[in-house]
């Protein structure tokens, strides 16, 4: 108990000492940093994984491709691929990104492709029958039906590309995992453990936000089910 | 990365047979022993979930929550506590598996089908033999579901564990890097996802083994 | 209206759905498409409104070939009503309700206010409009799919299926209110289902499909019941057709007489006079209350101290037929059927053998009819 008190004590003497907030070292700047690795891979990954997902998913051509990627992609060690593209191409950004998006992609595209191919047959059958074009179908009904698994699969990839930034520190790369690394290297414990404390709240407000984003475009209508199975 | 250096060295690998062998069943020990630990929680949480209700939103939301810290940040955590020991990597890998193991258990066990559960009751079988005789073989399909994700996931996430100098084949990944080689990251990369694929593909046949039932069902249908 | 010709739908893998149909169906009426499963009644529903294409023949709605109009536009003019409704669960009932004329382009409140009269048009409470698909029962799903279907409007409704997956009870009840608003709406319907009361109970015309997709028999439900084609129609419309005809006869026709009936107040020594085994003991509104067993009564007092077995059921003379009172007849203690008026009081009484006479005379009525239409076609494809 002592000590978890010691450790908040260092932990918010790190956060206020006023060097944290200034400068390419300062949590501001490797919180852009590590904001924007984060936002772009998953921008990106969202537009492709959603653009094939919901083409899989309403057609049903392909879905055995998708579960196939899908499932060999979970067994992809992140860091691993993130330190090879940094030893084959060299120390800078862009091949890191696009490493970043490829890992987000998976998780996107089978949540959308799932949800999508989960919409009953009837209520399918039915939107047709009242005289839906396929587009129609997809934008009023399959999507918005998908809507719980495809924020599923967004925030999955998230939780996935923050988690990967932060590793992205060890080869060299910027974001809040440099606090990590370096405090690691330098043996600067409050460094470690304040960098992550910020890790940990940057992943917290991901979650609240998914959640948040949930509750507001999530049809009551398909809450109600599920709670009811 | 010097210029002409091919991606794999195949005698760099069979110089390093032995040692990569070692550092494999390291990396499985790291990454299945928590999947274990996850199951020895999930399954009795999972049935306190399912047994009442209203504990389940609370105990999803923790394990989400868990699952959503990055491993590094949460190695770290963990550091002062475990130091810089197999537990540190080991403790935060079992939490992860909470994310997947207890929704699976509780939605496994919602899918006994209710005459069967009645049937049960009728028989004369109490709250706890009903729960350990018939519904939990029944959800065995849907936990061995979850157990491959987790169990995959968890495989592929012990690498990262090397930042702390306990990441199993992770050793490889860090090793490349510090002598700009990519042997041994590709050879890291590639054995860990076999591990991972070998796992599921033995996960799947001990469900067949252990559900025969539902084995009939797949090929009936 | 909606005529098929020599249309066929054969599927890859060499099943034949349905073969070289032909087929015209009137305006204004309910064709009921019933047979077994895979008899293509399905599939002939669903070329109607393009969600099957035939691989051969023409289906033409109001003389135009259906494959002139683009599918979904065909569709939007075309009530559909499957059997688990379709409903969309992410938007509220009204909103379901108003699919259509949304997607015809119509303002949102205009929309939602056409929604709101089709809610009461099927039987629903208004406040039912903001709720979710999930939180309706299976029957109430139901309505709001045929409120759906009726968004736009549109002449012809294709119905598949739409009341077999509730319970009995609220089967019966869909079916009542069915009858009743197609008698406000008088819209062309066609109406699949793989129960042949149901298709009795329903239809103006029955086509009865044989498995391959070969059309049995096209006709009304009075001749289908008397005249059965061939075998397969005389088994698929079962054994107990003779008993199922009397549903055409109106219990209004049935002759009865007084019988035995006697007020509560009567002093049982009254009873004894009757010279029969039971007495129908009616109360001051000769409302019918039981029979008593003129053998088990007490020996002084009225009828109200009498012990009553249970009248089974009564028929009504407005509006059931004469089915009801044979079945009214053969499960009364008396084996006397109770006929009752709009007030529920007791007109008479007949045994089975009276109502037999009944029948002879239905059958006498329909062998005149088919005399009458022996030159004339069977309405639309008739009978091969």
């Amino acid at each position: 108990m002592n000590d978890l008190l010691n450790q908040i004590r260092l932990v918010a003497d790190w956060l206020t000492s006023s060097k944290q907030w200034h400068g390419d070292d300062g949590i501001p700047h490797r919180l852009l940093e590590h904001l924007t690795y984060s936002g772009l891979s998953l921008l990106f990954a969202a537009l492709i994984g959603l653009t094939f997902g919901l083409l899989v998913g309403h057609t049903g051509r392909g879905a055995f491709a998708v579960a196939s990627v899908a499932n060999l992609a979970r067994a992809v060690p992140t860091f691993g691929l993130v330190v090879l593209v940094v030893t084959l191409a060299g120390l800078s950004t862009t091949p890191v990104l696009v490493a970043l998006v490829a890992l987000a992609i998976p998780p996107i595209l089978i949540n959308t492709f799932e949800g999508v191919r989960g919409v009953d047959p009837d209520t399918r059958d039915a939107a047709r029958g009242v005289g839906m074009t396929e587009w129609e179908v997809l934008v009023r009904v399959e999507v918005p039906m998908a809507l719980p698994l495809i924020l599923l699969g967004l925030r999955v990839a998230a939780i996935q590309v923050v988690a990967t930034a932060t590793v992205a520190a060890y080869p060299g790369l910027g974001g809040l995992g440099r606090f990590i690394v370096d405090g690691l290297s330098r043996n600067d414990y409050e460094l470690v453990i304040g960098g992550s404390t910020v890790v940990v709240v940057l992943a917290l407000v991901v979650q609240i936000l998914f959640t948040a984003l949930r509750r507001f475009v999530v049809s009551p209508g398909l809450r109600v089910s599920a709670s009811r199975t | 990365m010097s210029d002409g250096e091919p991606l794999v060295r195949w005698d760099w690998i069979a110089d390093h047979a032995g040692e990569l062998a070692d550092y494999t069943g390291v990396h499985l020990r790291l990454g299945l022993l928590p999947v274990v630990f996850g199951l020895i929680i999930s399954v009795p949480l999972g049935i306190l979930c399912h047994r009442w209700r209203w504990l389940y939103p609370p105990v999803l939301t923790v394990a989400n929550i868990l699952y959503s810290i990055p491993s590094l940040a949460l190695f770290m955590i963990f550091v002062r506590y475990t130091g810089l020991t197999e537990r540190t990597v080991m403790i935060p890998l079992t939490l992860y598996t909470l994310s997947v193991l207890v929704p699976n258990v509780v939605d496994g066990l919602a899918s006994v089908p209710e005459p069967v559960r009645l049937a049960a009751t009728a028989m004369g079988f109490g709250p706890i033999r009903s729960v350990v005789q018939v519904e939990l073989p029944i959800a065995v399909p849907v936990v061995i579901a979850g157990v491959r994700v987790a169990a995959v996931s968890s495989i592929s996430l012990v690498a990262v564990g090397q930042l702390i100098g306990q990441g199993g084949l992770g050793y490889y990944i860090t090793r490349g890097l510090q002598l700009d080689f990519p042997t041994p990251i590709v050879t890291a990369i590639v054995l860990i996802m076999l591990l991972a694929l070998a796992t599921d593909a033995l996960l799947v046949l001990a469900q067949r083994l252990l559900t025969p039932w539902s084995r009939n069902k797949v090929t009936a249908a | 209206m909606i005529r098929f010709d020599a249309v066929s739908k054969n599927y890859p893998n060499g099943t034949t759905a349905v073969d070289e149909l032909s087929l015209e169906l009137a305006e204004g009426g309910i064709t009921v498409l019933v047979g077994p499963s895979g008899c293509g009644k399905t599939t002939t529903l669903r070329m109607i409104n393009r969600m099957v294409e035939p691989t051969a023949g023409t289906v033409s709605l109001r003389g135009r070939d259906i494959r002139e109009v683009h599918a979904p536009e065909l569709r939007r003019g075309i009530g559909y009503v499957i059997q688990h409704a379709g409903l969309f669960p992410h938007r509220t009932i009204l909103d379901n309700i108003a699919t259509v004329p949304l997607l015809l382009g119509w303002s949102r409140k205009k929309a939602r206010a056409r929604a709101a009269e089709l809610l009461e048009l099927v039987g629903l409470p208004s406040e039912m409009a903001k709720r979710y698909p999930n939180q309706l029962s299976g029957g109430q799903q139901q309505r709001v799919g045929v409120a759906r279907a009726l968004g736009a409007d549109p002449p012809v409704l294709l119905m598949d299926e739409p009341f077999s997956a509730v319970d009995p009870i609220v089967r019966a009840e869909l079916q009542a209110e069915f009858i009743r608003l197609q008698k406000e709406l008088h819209k062309t319907i066609v109406f699949v289902t793989h129960d042949i009361d149901e298709a009795i109970r329903l239809g103006d015309n029955i086509a009865v499909f044989r498995t391959g997709g070969k059309l049995a028999q096209f006709d009304t439900p009075e001749r289908l019941l008397a005249h059965p084609a061939d075998d397969f129609v005389a088994g698929f419309v079962g054994q107990d057709r003779g008993i199922r005809r009397l549903s055409f006869v109106k219990a209004a026709e049935v002759p009865l007489r007084e019988g035995p009936v006697l007020p509560e107040t009567s002093p049982v020594a009254r009873a004894r006079t009757v010279d029969e085994p039971w007495v129908l003991v009616v109360d001051e509104a000769r409302r019918p209350l039981g029979w008593a067993a003129v053998a088990g009564l007490p020996d002084t007092g009225t009828l109200a101290d009498a012990p009553l077995a249970p009248l089974g059921h009564t028929f009504s003379l407005v509006g059931d037929s004469a089915r009801a009172a044979l079945d009214a007849a053969l499960l009364s203690p008396s084996r006397l059927a109770v006929g009752v008026d709009a007030e529920g009081a007791v007109v008479g009484v007949a045994d089975a053998y009276e109502l037999s006479a009944v029948m002879a005379a239905a059958e006498a009525v329909a062998a005149e009819a088919a005399a009458g239409d022996a030159g004339a076609d069977a309405p639309g494809g008739g009978e091969r």
